[in-house]
């Protein structure tokens, strides 16, 4: 019997200080709020919560700071933060005041050996990977940058084994084809990606029903899944998602 | 009071938020001449076994660890905090532990594994209760906690408080008269860690 479970992922945009992207609650108060949002999510038993900056300039670095401190005292859950991470001053700094990983993107890219110096400084368990990564051919993904446009030319599971080898912790795979398609996960690309690496692999991009999470887990061999807007515009309930894995015989935490 | 130690490796920040959540007395302490003074005392840990001990000996660290224990106060390692209350451990070499409990730390045997999982031992999985102890008052039978590991520990089953399944069956709590040990993250583990952070507080 396995007990182990399935994540399931909110992930928030942020900029400057403020969730962006309508957040479709309830009873908040202020949906803008990454305290309130975060502390409803955690409520409603997401299992992590990762947020994005994508304001992300360097000027903004200390605002991403400021919300994990303050998330950091409410929510008592793993927190990730990706977007704009590019020295290990930035990792330090997010991490002392109860971040639990960071999720590296083009950093990595641009300079493989900064995921070998925070593995080295942090620990494996903190470095996240994330890999945008784009259908170029039957079974062949390359990594895509600036929101897919550019192609890197570098093949995606290839990517995949090297930033494993390199002390990654963990991959946040999403499908630049998927993404926003509401049309299911790449299962194809996460398969090819997570049977190659010895670490978790979170799937992103395109989660559109409670099915297609299902199929994240059983087809494209993910460990968690990440959505945003299914989740914020409560299209799907995280409490109602996992009733349904359940039922599907997949391990998902319960209260 | 509660005092966490603090012995360079790694951030405290959400212990001491759990416990400021919670409106627990905790302190941070890095000067083993005051570990005495606290009722309880808490062990942290992420990172290496072997580096943790150098950093615990290298200021006497772990000699007031030892005394607290001895002085019958509550004492709970956390993580690695939990791995070096024990005899020794094979990580990157074999290292000496504190010596609390008997018993030694392994990495996770993949050979072993009833079927194909990733190591590190990372995410949500189920403590099952071995037998009752106060440290996991008013909590299920079973309950989820998430873990963040590579290495866990062997011991004799009379220590063992908790147990977890992942590809085998193994040791994920322990309590020896006053000295206590976790494997997972109470403080990253929502409502179920936030409980037994207040049941420690309370003994």
């Amino acid at each position: 019997m396995d007990y182990f479970a399935k994540r399931i992922i909110p992930c928030l945009d942020v900029d400057n200080g403020r969730v962006v992207k309508g957040i479709n609650f309830v009873g908040l108060r202020d949906a803008g709020d990454p305290v309130e949002v975060a502390s409803r999510y955690n409520e409603e038993g997401a299992d992590e919560i990762t947020f994005l900056d994508i304001g992300a300039s360097h000027e903004g670095r200390g605002t991403i700071v400021d919300i994990v401190k303050q998330v950091a005292r409410e929510v008592f859950i793993p927190l990730t933060v990706g977007g704009g991470i590019r020295e290990l001053n930035d990792i330090y700094a997010l991490l002392n005041v109860g971040c639990d990983k960071v999720s590296i993107n083009s950093a990595a890219i641009k300079r493989p050996a900064f995921i070998e110096e925070g593995a080295k400084r942090f620990g494996s368990q903190c470095m996240v990977v994330a890999i945008d990564a784009k259908r170029v051919g039957e079974s062949k993904w390359h990594i895509f940058t600036h929101g897919g446009r550019n192609d890197t030319g570098i093949d995606a599971v290839n990517w995949a084994k090297e930033a494993y080898d390199r002390g990654a912790g963990e991959l946040l795979v999403t499908s630049m084809d998927a993404d926003g398609t509401k049309a299911g996960f790449d299962n194809e690309l996460n398969a090819a990606i997570s049977m190659a690496v010895g670490i978790p692999l979170i799937a992103s991009g395109g989660a559109g029903t409670m099915e297609h999470i299902r199929d994240a887990f059983a087809i494209g061999h993910a460990d968690a899944a990440l959505a945003a807007s299914i989740f914020h515009f409560k299209e799907i309930e995280i409490n109602d998602l996992k009733e349904y894995l359940r039922k599907e015989n997949i391990p998902v935490r319960s209260k | 009071m509660i005092g966490i130690v603090n012995y360079n490796i790694g951030n405290l920040a959400s212990v001491i938020n759990a416990f400021t959540k919670l409106g627990i007395n905790a302190q941070i302490q890095s000067d083993p001449e005051k570990i005495g003074q606290y009722d309880k005392l808490l062990l942290p840990g992420v990172g290496a076994f072997g580096d943790a001990m150098e950093h615990l000996k290298s200021n006497g660290m772990d000699k007031a660890i030892l005394e607290f224990a001895n002085s019958g106060k509550p004492l709970l390692g956390i993580c690695l905090g939990m791995q070096l209350l024990f005899e020794c451990s094979e990580e990157f070499g074999s290292h000496k532990g504190l010596g609390l409990i008997d018993g030694t730390v392994v990495k996770f045997d993949e050979a072993k594994f009833d079927h194909p999982l990733k190591v590190p031992h990372m995410g949500w999985n189920e403590m099952f209760v071995q037998r009752d102890t106060p440290i996991f008052d008013e909590l299920p039978k079973d309950f989820y906690l998430y873990f963040v590991h590579s290495y866990h520990v062997v011991c004799d089953d009379k220590y063992a408080i908790g147990k977890t399944h992942y590809g085998y069956e193994f040791v994920s709590a322990v309590q020896f008269e006053n000295i206590y040990g976790i494997q997972p993250h109470p403080e990253k583990s929502h409502d179920n860690g936030l409980k037994i952070l207040t049941n420690f507080a309370k003994l």
